[in-house]
């Protein structure tokens, strides 16, 4: 999803003369080097700085520039979160922070490096858009489609070498849609970001088990497709919600609610990380099924056993 | 760009308009409950030199000003009333019920691009449009005023870091420096910021001492500039300053006055031919 971000910045950059990078101590060389070749002024290193990052962005934007203001999640959003709010909601500045590793990427360094609620945490500032997609394609027309934004957005990340899951998807990308990736009938299965990969092989057991869900990607996780989760919460009689965040002002919620606002018959399940920092390590999966994620675990919420 | 102009300077005339600005904002405290009456005063002349002598245009120019002590917001409206740009009318009804304009400046008020009033925003900010300036190839000046309380903020020694780090000379910085916070002094909470210049020079700013309230001393520091490197002024102010009683008094950065003691300040605040009369 890294090098996919890099090439969607430099293919915008390709036909558009107001993108520019605001990086943080990262070092996206490898992915970025066609666009720094290509546009050498167009990236302002701050360093350790977040709030300058964010502060830089909203400036550049306020010149008329696009800005994409890029770290690993925890310090792109949590760090300088009130300049989030003030400089980029408050002024309602088109500026996309880009969260790089999110969720549990980064598995094998600690609590510190994870953003197990910032779904919740931007999603809950006003103006704010919250794109979470769940393979490099989707972060491609992510990037593409937050051109078409007039305020800011949150964009989270995986970091690198995840497969393509929506090459075959039976639905298109649009900003603000959840999209059909698979076709089923009678469970469907509802995430977003890279642990949708998971949710597809559960799919893909509960096929082999007589139950055929469908698969949807909820990239926009703000504002919320509530038209398409009606859809979904009347189409289906079972609806498993699969995110790799806290239960709290996560996705799950928000579809239970409204399952509970619109009477929806459907039984909703929610999947996600519990209300814990793990003081554990090792693999992404590891530490998803320390949080109680696992194929198995999904497979069973998908056939009914749970 | 603004320094280029060099409007000279009528010291007795820059006087007389900042008296008229103190006088107007006691007017505006005696219609609502609460006004950051003393911050404005310390500020009042660094906002006026700003925005009557060095940027090109008020609002919509090449230069840009960003108040990033946002509770002296009342210097900012006031200077702006005085040069045309914004309605006293929205003034007058600061905080009132259905007003548009609030206790802290609000990007899109006419003559504001900045929403501030939390500490330790507008030099990010600045560097951002001053960084966004050299890609549009585009001239211009951004000042911002800050306060010296405003200075414990670690996003201001980012900035204060990053901006000459980045070869940025287009920004200018005034500390409001009247040596104290909301709770009193900071040589009682904070010694060791002051003195405050050794600290801006060692991170690669050229920097000036004046009188924050000698609008002609102001505003020949603030065309001083080498453009070698962003200048950064530091302005000795007096909370509250021009009514005696409200000077240094923490009390005024929260209160308005009672309308005797607006009648008093009144007394202090009256033009010298007119005392004459």
């Amino acid at each position: 999803m890294r090098d996919a971000v890099a090439r969607a910045i430099t293919e915008a950059a390709r036909t558009r003369d107001d993108v520019i990078l605001v990086v943080a101590d990262i070092s996206p060389a490898a992915s970025l080097k066609t666009f720094l070749d290509e546009n050498p002024t167009r990236i302002v290193d701050v360093g350790v700085s977040e709030q300058a990052m964010i502060g830089m962005a909203a400036g550049l934007a306020m010149t008329g520039l696009r800005p994409f203001a890029y770290t690993i999640a925890p310090f792109a959003l949590y760090r300088p979160l009130e300049q989030i709010r003030v400089d980029l909601a408050y002024q309602d500045l088109p500026v996309v922070v880009i969260g790089v590793g999110g969720g549990l990427s980064y598995s094998a360094l600690g609590a510190t490096h994870h953003t197990m609620e910032d779904v919740a945490i931007a999603g809950a500032l006003p103006n704010m858009t919250v794109i979470a997609p769940c393979d490099p394609l989707e972060t491609q027309a992510a990037v593409t489609g937050s051109f078409d934004l007039t305020g800011p957005a949150y964009l989270r990340l995986g970091k690198s070498g995840e497969p393509d899951l929506t090459a075959a998807a039976t639905e298109p990308f649009v900003l603000g849609r959840i999209r059909q990736v698979r076709a089923g009938s009678g469970t469907a299965l509802v995430g977003y970001g890279p642990i949708l990969e998971l949710g597809l092989r559960a799919a893909d057991q509960a096929s082999g088990r007589g139950v055929s869900p469908s698969v949807y990607s909820a990239h926009t996780v703000k504002p919320l497709d509530l038209e398409r989760v009606d859809t979904i919460l009347s189409t289906y009689d079972r609806v498993v919600v699969l995110e790799e965040h806290v239960h709290r002002g996560g996705l799950g919620m928000q579809v239970q609610a409204r399952a509970n606002e619109i009477g929806s018959t459907a039984s909703v399940v929610s999947l996600h990380l519990g209300d814990v920092f793990l003081h554990t390590y090792g693999s992404k999966d590891d530490l998803l099924e320390a949080h109680g994620i696992t194929l198995e675990s999904v497979t069973d919420a998908l056939i009914g056993r749970r | 760009m603004g320094v280029d102009m060099q409007v000279p300077v009528d010291s007795d005339r820059a006087r007389a308009r900042c008296r008229s600005h103190r006088r107007r904002i006691l007017e505006v405290s005696q219609k609502v409950d609460a006004l950051h009456v003393a911050p404005a005063f310390s500020c009042l002349e660094l906002v006026d030199a700003v925005l009557n002598y060095c940027v090109d245009e008020p609002v919509g120019g090449a230069d840009a000003f960003i108040l990033s002590k946002g509770h002296g917001a009342m210097a900012h409206y006031v200077v702006l009333e005085g040069l045309g740009v914004l309605d006293p009318s929205r003034v007058d009804r600061i905080s009132q019920s259905g007003s548009t304009v609030g206790g802290h400046p609000d990007r899109g008020i006419p003559g504001i691009i900045a929403s501030t009033g939390s500490l330790g925003h507008g030099l990010p900010l600045a560097l951002g449009i001053a960084r966004g300036k050299r890609e549009h190839s585009t001239p211009g000046t951004v000042f911002v005023v800050m306060s010296d309380g405003e200075l414990m903020e670690g996003s201001v020694w980012e900035a204060l870091l990053l901006g000459p780090s980045l070869g940025i000379t287009n920004v200018t910085v005034i500390i409001d420096h009247n040596g104290s916070i909301s709770r009193g002094d900071i040589m009682k909470v904070q010694p060791n910021l002051i003195p405050v210049a050794p600290k801006l020079q060692a991170f690669g700013w050229d920097t000036r001492e004046v009188d924050g309230h000698d609008t002609a001393a102001i505003v020949e520091a603030l065309r001083s500039g080498s453009g070698t490197a962003p200048l950064a002024i530091i302005a000795t102010t007096t909370k509250g300053k021009g009514v005696s009683y409200m000077e240094n008094q923490p009390i005024w950065a929260y209160r308005s006055p009672s309308p005797e003691e607006y009648q008093v300040a009144l007394s202090e605040l009256v033009d010298p031919e007119d005392s004459h009369a």
